[in-house]
């Protein structure tokens, strides 16, 4: 592949002095574009619209790769798990018509779980718009309500600005999706090219300005708690705010609860850890959000799934909200006190105005609730003797053997909270799911991602049999370019959780949710993917062994229990404190 | 309680900006009663003033997720003593009514004037609340009102000078770097 490091001068004229700007097309303006801002990687599809955009792309092989997706939901889920495993942009392309309007369930995916990701789309030229020309969707409409901001670019030189916005906008403050339509006569075009990066616009000011007064504040109210509580949420990981968190939580023996996509941020096994917050979260940081004097929310917006019924959380408790996004403070939970800052600043400042406690006895309460959760739930969950295989079980292996070392991508249902219960999380950035949205079919082509965006990892999927069935397609990316993800199929005939909800709220009466699957080691065969079949308790070990040893993509099927289902839980609409362990 | 509000938004001069901030009180299906927008003195920023009938809560919520947008500069939610405001309606009368004299005094009396007069017609406009104006329709039915139409809210924050000199200060600042690329 020829080296383009220098650009090219298609009108190069003799008598013209060597300043000149180079003239180029905007579809090589995307490319150019895309590179000056660090992207390596690109999932995506082509079609008629994106055409000119895919030829430029032709020339830059050396320096971006594209993926290959067989279904344009499968690059944006793909360019979350890249995004969320590697920190950086996930960039997706994407056709006009049916091709962007398969990129929403990934834009509002990316949009609840703030994940920085710009996607492409190819559009009629500007002449048609507004006219129901062939392929033409309002993408910008569709997408509004969807994206943190989207724009659409009619004229090749309005492409290095757009895109410069589009990835400051999605990378900052909050992070978030951003699509840019880019019509075919400006793909076509020719203008002069500069690119210069964005780090500002005047209506957006991504990072707050931290109010100390407000730190102090919250520092007093910490340094005088009796029984001070720390909710992490995806904002801590966002922040990169890791050791800040659990430097804070040292300091003064703070118990550290995670959210969903919190997880990660603090590893299992810190003394200081104790479990998962919300619907099927452990019982301890459910029930004694109820007891907690102090709650320090930091990076994360009372989901609904966190919370219960809002009118009973945390009654006892003065709230003290970090969060950088202004909108999220004050929208369901009151806060005493209020930082609308970025995680890391904010902790960093807190740290220092935060005297050393011990609250021995309040952590105690935690690891008393751990032991009744434990007994209960489980041991029986993790150990079984007998019966069929458990899920719980088999996380416990992939865990062990892992040495909760492997970025976990789950996907939506029991398996994905059964992960997210007993996988023990090492490191930051090693756990990629759909929170906000639940959307299923996310985990393949998000562990596609994350190993294209950290391959030096270990990424496991942890897959339901339904999920799979959503997006299984992609497995054919995987083998087209050789992606080394482990996927672990959870199956249990059923749309699990819906059943479990069936049988708890509707009367056993399991209207749609039983699955009569394919041969999934047989599917897999068909991408050429190895994989193996395990039905027993005494074959799992050995099979996790085989799948974790082999080089390259692997498929697991593991048939667990048909009708297990996932304790504690929280009804819905119930306050957190009445979580049922059985 | 609800009750009505003024929602004001100053936002950049982009496409669609009107589509984001609306969608946002569809979701929490507040309805827009009255909704005008216009560029104000600082050149490539807009004011949008809208009403709606909702409680301060909901509303103080809308306006946040309206300031994450990113071209808006700020929103507020303002009580009816915050603002000054006028409506602008325009009553379409036939011409032929002027002979009886009195519709004169009638708009003498209203404050209200004359815009334009035709063989056939003439054109009354009056500002005022909403009520108004709305009450003046039924004084001018009896001499043939052909058409009538009305404005939408126009305000005056009275605390706003503060706002309007961050925002001069922004109009020294280049408005939008979308296409200074070139
Ligand atoms: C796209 C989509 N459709 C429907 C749902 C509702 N839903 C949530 S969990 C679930 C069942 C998932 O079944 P499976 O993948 O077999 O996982 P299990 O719960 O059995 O582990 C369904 C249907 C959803 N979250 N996403």
């Amino acid at each position: 592949m020829q080296q383009k490091d220098v650009l090219p001068m298609k009108t190069e004229k003799a008598d013209k002095p060597l300043t000149v700007k180079p003239v180029i097309t905007g579809s090589e303006a995307v490319i150019r574009s895309l590179i000056a801002e660090g992207v390596d990687t690109i999932f995506g599809y082509p079609g008629g619209a994106i055409m000119p955009i895919y030829d430029a792309l032709y020339d830059f092989q050396d320096q971006v790769h594209h993926i290959l997706v067989r279904h344009e939901q499968g690059a944006t889920h793909a360019a979350q798990g890249y995004a969320r495993s590697s920190g950086k942009v996930g960039v997706a392309f994407a056709t006009s018509g049916p091709g962007a309007t398969n990129l929403v369930t990934g834009l509002a995916d990316a949009y609840m779980d703030s994940t920085p990701m710009v996607c492409i789309t190819g559009q009629v030229a500007a002449a048609l718009l507004g006219t129901d020309a062939f392929q033409e969707t309002d993408v910008i409409g569709i997408t509004m309500p969807i994206t943190k901001w989207n724009i659409q670019v009619t004229r090749p030189e309005e492409i290095p600005g757009a895109m410069a916005k589009a990835f400051y906008i999605a990378r900052s403050g909050r992070p978030g999706p951003v699509l840019v339509d880019i019509t075919k006569n400006a793909q076509f075009g020719e203008f002069e090219y500069e690119y210069k990066k964005c780090d500002y616009i005047r209506s957006y000011s991504p990072v707050p300005v931290l109010n100390e007064d407000a730190v102090l504040d919250a520092a007093t109210l910490i340094n005088n708690a009796k029984k001070p509580f720390i909710l992490c949420g995806h904002g801590v990981l966002l922040a990169g705010a890791e050791k800040e968190l659990a430097a804070l939580a040292e300091k003064a023996q703070i118990p550290v609860a995670s959210t969903l996509l919190g997880l990660s941020a603090v590893p299992v096994e810190h003394p200081l850890y104790v479990g998962m917050l919300g619907m099927h979260g452990n019982y301890g940081p459910n029930v004694l959000t109820g007891e907690c004097d102090v709650l320090i929310a930091v990076g994360m917006r009372f989901d609904d799934r966190v919370t219960g019924d809002v009118s009973c959380y945390a009654t006892k408790a003065k709230v003290i909200h970090i969060e950088i996004d202004a909108a999220e403070i004050n929208k369901i939970i009151k806060a005493d006190v209020a930082i609308h800052a970025d995680a890391k600043t904010a902790l960093q400042s807190l740290l220092q105005k935060v005297q050393p406690a011990a609250h021995t006895e309040w952590i105690a309460e935690f690891r008393d609730a751990d032991k009744k959760e434990y007994d209960k739930v489980q041991h029986a969950e993790l150990f079984p003797q007998e019966g069929e295989l458990k899920m719980a079980e088999v996380i416990r292996r992939i865990s062990e053997k892992t040495n909760g070392e492997a970025v976990l991508v789950t996907d939506v249902g029991q398996h994905q909270m059964v992960a997210s219960r007993y996988y023990r999380f090492k490191n930051p950035n090693t756990n990629i799911t759909s929170g906000g949205m639940g959307t299923m079919g996310f985990a393949l082509p998000a562990a596609m991602g994350a190993k294209m965006g950290t391959p030096e990892k270990e990424v496991v999927a942890i897959i339901g049999d339904g999920c799979f069935q959503m997006t299984l397609q992609e497995l054919g990316t995987i083998y087209q370019s050789q992606i080394g993800v482990k996927i672990v199929i959870l199956n249990n005939n059923f749309l699990g959780m819906v059943r479990q909800w069936q049988q708890l709220f509707f009367d056993k009466r399991y209207s749609s949710t039983e699955m009569v699957n394919p041969d999934f080691v047989q599917i897999a065969k068909g991408f050429f993917i190895p994989g193996k079949k395990v039905t027993t308790r005494d074959d799992i070990s050995a099979a996790i062994d085989e799948m974790l040893a082999h080089q390259g993509a692997y498929l697991l099927e593991v048939v667990v229990e048909k009708e297990d289902n996932v304790f504690p839980m929280v009804p819905a609409g119930a306050p957190v404190s009445a979580i049922r362990l059985e | 309680m609800q009750k009505e509000y003024t929602v004001t938004v100053y936002t950049e001069d982009r496409i669609g900006i009107t589509n984001r901030i609306t969608i946002i009180f569809t979701r929490r299906g507040i309805n827009i009663t009255s909704l005008t927008t216009a560029e104000t003195e600082i050149p490539g920023v807009f004011k949008f003033i809208i009403t709606v009938m909702s409680t301060r809560e909901q509303l103080d919520k809308v306006v946040g997720q309206i300031e994450r947008l990113i071209e808006i500069h700020r929103a507020f939610v303002h009580e009816e003593e915050e603002v000054v405001y006028q409506e602008l309606a325009l009553y379409k009368i036939s011409t032929r009514s002027l002979d009886t004299g009195d519709i004169e005094r009638l708009i003498r009396d209203h404050q209200a004037r004359i815009l334009t007069i035709t063989a056939d017609y003439f054109v009354i406009e009056k500002t005022g609340h909403q009520q108004e104006l709305i009450d003046f329709i039924k004084k001018l039915e009896p001499y043939g009102l052909i058409e009538y139409s009305k404005s939408g809210r126009v305000a005056i924050v009275k605390w706003s000078r503060r706002f309007h000199e961050h925002l001069k200060d922004l109009a020294a600042v280049e408005a939008d770097n979308l296409i200074s690329n070139d």
